[in-house]
């Protein structure tokens, strides 16, 4: 059992991870969904075996129970992803309506600035090389 | 104690309540507010006072014995943090209040703004790792709304960004939390710190690099930071400040502690890791600034090259090399909220922060160009001001542990920071425009004038960094204190487990 669900959430880190990497924002969204749920599976996984009794009502006196730490860290750890999720949905969709594309943006700013390294450079091989010709 | 100490945490929060249920009276939600963050600050202070007296406190909430129920601890660096964060807040909240236009009409600015205020104090505050997550959660939370409080095409662009780096370093956060919960059993700091020692080394390093890389995307330390340049500048100015204040030392708090907490180096060498992570943040930071135009970028920049000192002092392992790094916190956060404050300043009566846009202010607002030289200066570690108290302390216990080449660079870095602020200072307090301001007002060669509560605001927070350069000495000595007190690590443990 322990095995099956390392195993998951090897599984479910992995997938995030490489739909994290994707341009796209609806993939990435679905990439950080799966991994946080990879991250509740192993905060379950951190509190021991499974198939224990839980702490209130079905263990009897003097009998193991489950370690219920695990099962309130995940409890909060979903409650804060499932409230970020929505909210980065949300910032998705505005994005989309704003510019009609599912693409991460470059920062512009950012841009030019590596431009103005270019043109440095071309400048230094070719000093008489038409800068406005990089700007299109 | 037993009660102000949860207040801090639990005031701003009820308030943000309250202010929100306010959302149609605007006076009310500031009047509130401002009471409430100035209410913080005096309690921060009795903390901070009582702790210096006393030494480190614990409060167990829900009253479950500390292992097992959530602990709240305050010692001498939680506290200190404490009460400039606090100092900061009050001021930012008067700037904005101050603020003509733009987001002070937006009724969830107030509410955003207390909530991050409990979080801040709850990441100082919280004795286990799993609540050290939940405050990240509260500040992110807020700040992920607050940054992309405009809704337009750049903030959600940028927004997008940082929600998802941020959601994705807490993610690793909760991973390590819940590995070290695996392999130990408790997530109560001050219990770890005897148990993480009973694990194999391997795992522990393990666990130690796993907790660095989600805080170190936090505090963006290199390289890791590449999400915070992109993201502050778009934000309103007043965000941007307190973002560059409180969000990124709340990620180099939690780094120390956990690193003397939890991870103290063996055999107290130096960490090379450590050291090299500080010269390449200090670098590229400054490195990066120097390439842009505008001053919230580049000040934006500088928050990176300046987080590189503060992990310089952790990685020297040293009680002086602590002390410096806690000190240079203390500093750092007025000081370059002043400069953001400033900008602000630039930006409401100009409506820019570019720098070719910008330029002969000094005539024309002659209060503005002095409150940035006060606070420029300060940050570049120019003599009298507190930045080259906090920058010497860096440089001597640098030498005294031998790591020359780190203490070299971060003189460079510090010569270049000035380059920085001359170049500031050059754009737009000197020489004549570009191209003509996009503000109306702004145009032509008359007086500008910036709302007076801004000023006045600024002008308190600059009035603070003074402080600290004045009061250096007995500022120096707690924050040897709480070095102390960190490396030893007796005291807080005791605090929380009893002897």
């Amino acid at each position: 059992m322990i095995l099956t669900l390392a195993v998951v959430v090897g599984v479910l880190y992995g997938a995030g991870t490489y739909l994290l990497l994707q341009r796209t924002l609806t993939r990435i969204v679905i990439g950080l969904a799966l991994i946080s749920h990879g991250t509740n599976v192993l905060l379950l996984l951190s509190g021991g075996r499974a198939g224990v009794a839980p702490l209130i009502g079905l263990a009897e006196e003097g009998q193991a129970y489950a370690d219920p730490l695990p099962q309130a860290m995940a409890l909060t750890a979903i409650v804060i992803t499932f409230a970020l999720m929505a909210f980065l949905l949300t910032l998705g969709y505005r994005s989309w309506v704003l510019t009609h594309d599912d693409e991460v943006e470059d920062d512009i700013e950012d841009r030019r600035i590596a431009r103005l390294a270019e043109h440095a450079e071309r400048d230094a091989v070719d000093p008489s090389g038409d800068i406005e010709e990089g700007l299109g | 104690m037993r009660v102000i100490i949860p207040l801090l945490v639990v005031l701003p929060l009820f308030a943000a309540g309250v202010s929100m249920a306010l959302w149609r009276r605007l006076l009310l939600q500031q009047v509130l507010g401002v009471l409430v963050v100035a209410t913080g600050l005096v309690l921060a202070v009795v903390v901070l006072v009582e702790v210096a007296e006393g030494g480190p406190v614990a409060v167990a909430i829900g009253g479950w014995p500390a292992p097992i129920g959530i602990t709240l601890v305050a010692d001498l660096l939680s506290a200190l943090l404490l009460t400039i964060s606090m100092a900061t807040v009050l001021a930012v909240l008067l700037y904005a209040i101050g603020q003509p236009r733009a987001d002070k009409r937006a009724f969830y600015f107030h509410p955003l703004y207390l909530v991050l205020t409990a979080g801040v104090a709850l990441s100082f505050l919280t004795g286990d790792l799993f609540n050290l997550f939940v405050a990240f959660e509260i500040v992110l939370t807020a700040s992920y709304v607050l940054i992309t409080m405009g809704g337009d095409r750049e903030q959600v662009r940028s927004g997008m960004t940082y929600v998802v780096i941020n959601l994705l370093a807490s993610t690793l956060l909760v991973t390590g939390v819940g590995l070290i919960y695996a392999a130990t059993g408790t997530v109560s700091m001050a219990d770890l710190a005897g148990r993480l020692g009973d694990i194999a080394p391997a795992v522990r390093n393990a666990l130690g690099l796993l907790l660095l890389v989600a805080f170190g995307t936090k505090a963006a330390i290199f390289p890791l930071f590449f999400w915070l340049p992109d993201s502050y500048p778009t934000a309103p100015v007043t965000v941007t400040a307190v973002f560059a204040a409180l969000l990124t030392k709340v990620g180099v708090y939690s780094i120390i502690r956990t690193q003397t907490l939890l991870f103290p180096g063996e055999g107290g060498g130096s960490s090379t890791l450590l050291l090299g992570v500080a010269a390449a943040t200090m670098v590229v930071g400054v490195l990066g600034a120097i390439a842009q135009d505008d001053m919230k970028r580049i000040l934006s920049f500088h928050i990176i090259s300046q987080i590189g000192y503060m992990i310089f002092g952790l990685g020297l392992s040293t009680i002086a090399g602590l002390a410096a790094a806690i000190l240079f916190i203390v500093h750092h956060i007025p000081v370059k909220t002043g400069l953001f404050l400033v900008t602000g300043m630039v930006e409401t009566t100009t409506g820019t922060a570019a720098l070719h846009s910008l330029g002969g202010l000094l005539r024309r607002t002659p209060v503005t160009a002095v409150l940035f030289l006060l606070v420029g200066l300060n940050l570049a570690g120019l003599p009298p001001f507190s930045g080259f108290i906090v920058k010497l302390a860096l440089v001597q216990a640098g030498m005294a542990v031998g790591a020359w080449t780190v203490t070299g660079i971060s003189l460079a870095v510090s010569a270049l920071t000035l380059f920085s602020m001359v170049k500031i200072w050059g754009g737009v307090f000197w020489g004549s425009p570009e191209e003509e301001p996009p503000l109306e007002s702004a145009r032509g060669d008359g007086p500008l004038r910036p709302p007076r509560l801004m000023t006045a605001a600024t002008a308190a927070l600059v009035g603070v960094t003074l402080l600290i350069a004045l009061g250096a000495r007995p500022l120096w000595d707690l924050a040897g204190r709480a070095a102390a007190d960190l490396v030893a690590r007796d005291a807080y443990v005791e605090a929380v487990l009893g002897s």
